[in-house]
């Protein structure tokens, strides 16, 4: 019987077997060790974390091959990498390198501000980023198979996650609520294709795993989105911008399962040593807030 | 009889559905006490290494281990093929698994994201129709015990076998819709074990 790869279902069921999970950023191979003996689902190798892209400015693009080959050769977790908006050579790089899932990710300085990558065009599958449900569906039009809310990376404030959380999920309550033939407005006022938003009303979810990303730090940060229906949770700088990468990431895989039990999460949050150091995104000039890139 | 699906992580919200379809009752199971309630488990699709992990974390391992052994009927996918096997080949460093049935199973055997797949397969034990299977980052079985019945096999390597209380698939029915292999599951190993036992 032919095998067929790349299809739909093989791309957004990858998500599914990450759902309940964290996913870790990791620079190297060392951080990826430490990622996957804490019981990490993946990895998204970079070259530098949010916060310190943030930090030290300039323009953010795919990481070096070879260290994205270090990292897979070190751990037997899939390994997600990122690629810039738009950058469709960068992921056709990442899809030769075999890596899991790329990452289109506004983490990085975009390559075009007008389209993203078309998505369909690859075997890899793609997740991307969302603040709300119109640009969720509008990715998993272009072919996204996993949504994560984008939060404000590499800012341990963990506030933006919420809002983008509670805009989708309230989004998609109200989509269920209205009567069918409104759906046409409802398509025209979130800019997204009538057929993803007939879906969503009709299944009162996103047709793909939805994660949550973005200033997550601590263990009850991660329970926090799940509690809002997050399916897993990325930790970006939050892990290892800490003081205790080890004892941190598995605290907050425990807090992941367990969100639902306050005892856990409370025994998960003690002696974690400092958080990394946080920056409120109110302070942020507009122009540094990552997650207004996305179109 | 009620059938248990091991929730520490993975899909065992779609486990549960297929399940709830095919007429029984199911409970998460994610402690100890949970574990007690149940007849027959399901270990899901997921991260092998995360699912044990997390198990050992919270002090439900050896429990799992040991109601496997002591014959509690169990169907794992993928992850949940690796979980329960006596063996596995590049495993990540000191995996452990619950073990129980007489495999030896390669993780990754098929490769990485890009070479997963999905097919039709033939299932030995009695469906007419070929099964729409979808293998992700899947295992394959490599080697097999006196005991254990090859069910369906990719390319000569076995992705499905089982013993008399445990069935393991490298492919994951509870993504299709078609809940053959769970009904299969309920039915022909489940029911007639926990029947004995009572």
């Amino acid at each position: 019987m032919a095998e067929v790869t790349g299809t739909g279902r093989v791309k957004r069921g990858m998500a599914e077997m990450l759902k309940g999970g964290v996913i870790m950023d990791v620079v190297n191979a060392e951080q990826a060790k430490i990622a996957e003996d804490a019981g990490a689902v993946a990895v998204m190798a970079l070259e530098r974390v949010p916060a310190d892209i943030r930090a030290q400015g300039g323009v953010a693009r795919m990481s070096d091959p070879d260290m994205i080959e270090k990292i897979q050769a070190s751990v037997s977790i899939p390994v997600m990498a990122k690629a810039r908006i738009g950058h469709f050579v960068e992921a056709q790089v990442l899809q030769s390198l075999n890596v899991d899932y790329i990452d289109e990710s506004e983490v990085l300085t975009p390559s075009d501000y007008e389209n993203h990558i078309d998505k369909w065009n690859f075997t890899v599958p793609f997740v991307c980023g969302a603040t709300n449900l119109g640009e969720a569906l509008r990715r998993i039009n272009e072919g996204a198979a996993m949504i994560r809310s984008k939060g404000e990376a590499g800012t341990g404030d963990v506030s933006n996650a919420m809002m983008h959380m509670r805009k989708i999920g309230g989004e998609i309550r109200r989509l269920s609520s209205l009567r069918e033939d409104e759906l046409y407005v409802a398509a025209k006022e979130l800019q997204a294709p009538y057929a993803l938003v007939k879906e969503v009303a009709e299944t009162g979810k996103l047709p793909v795993v939805l994660f949550t990303a973005g200033g997550i730090a601590t263990p009850a940060d991660a329970a926090l989105m799940m509690a809002m229906g997050a399916d897993g949770v990325f930790i970006g700088s939050g892990i290892f911008k800490s003081g205790n990468p080890a004892q941190r990431a598995a605290a907050c895989v425990k807090a992941t399962t367990f969100w639902d039990d306050p005892k856990v999460v409370a025994d998960a949050s003690r002696g974690l040593g400092e958080a990394m150091v946080g920056i409120n995104v109110a302070d942020l000039p507009a122009p540094h807030r990552l997650s207004e890139r996305g179109w | 009889m009620k059938v248990g699906v091991l929730a520490l992580q993975g899909d065992f919200r779609e486990h549960s559905n297929a399940l709830i379809a095919c007429g029984v009752d199911v409970l998460a199971v994610r402690r100890v006490e949970e574990l007690s309630n149940v007849d027959a488990l399901i270990i899901p699709g997921g991260e092998s290494t995360t699912i044990a992990h997390l198990a050992q974390t919270f002090g439900i391992f050896d429990a799992i281990k040991e109601r496997i052994s002591s014959g509690m009927p169990t169907y794992g996918s993928c992850a949940g093929m690796i979980l329960l096997a006596d063996e596995i080949l590049d495993a990540a460093k000191d995996q452990k698994t619950f073990g129980g049935l007489e495999i030896v199973v390669r993780r990754n055997a098929f490769g990485r994201q890009v070479d997963s797949f999905e097919t039709e397969l033939e299932f030995k034990d009695g469906f007419p129709e070929p099964l729409r299977a979808v293998f992700i980052r899947a295992p394959w079985v490599e080697r097999v015990g006196a005991n254990v019945e090859v069910l369906a096999t990719v390319k000569s390597h076995p992705v499905a076998v089982r013993s008399k209380t445990l069935l393991v698939t490298s492919f994951h029915p509870e993504l299709t819709g078609d809940h053959r292999i769970h009904q299969y599951f309920v039915d022909q190993v489940a029911r007639p074990a926990v029947k004995k036992v009572q």
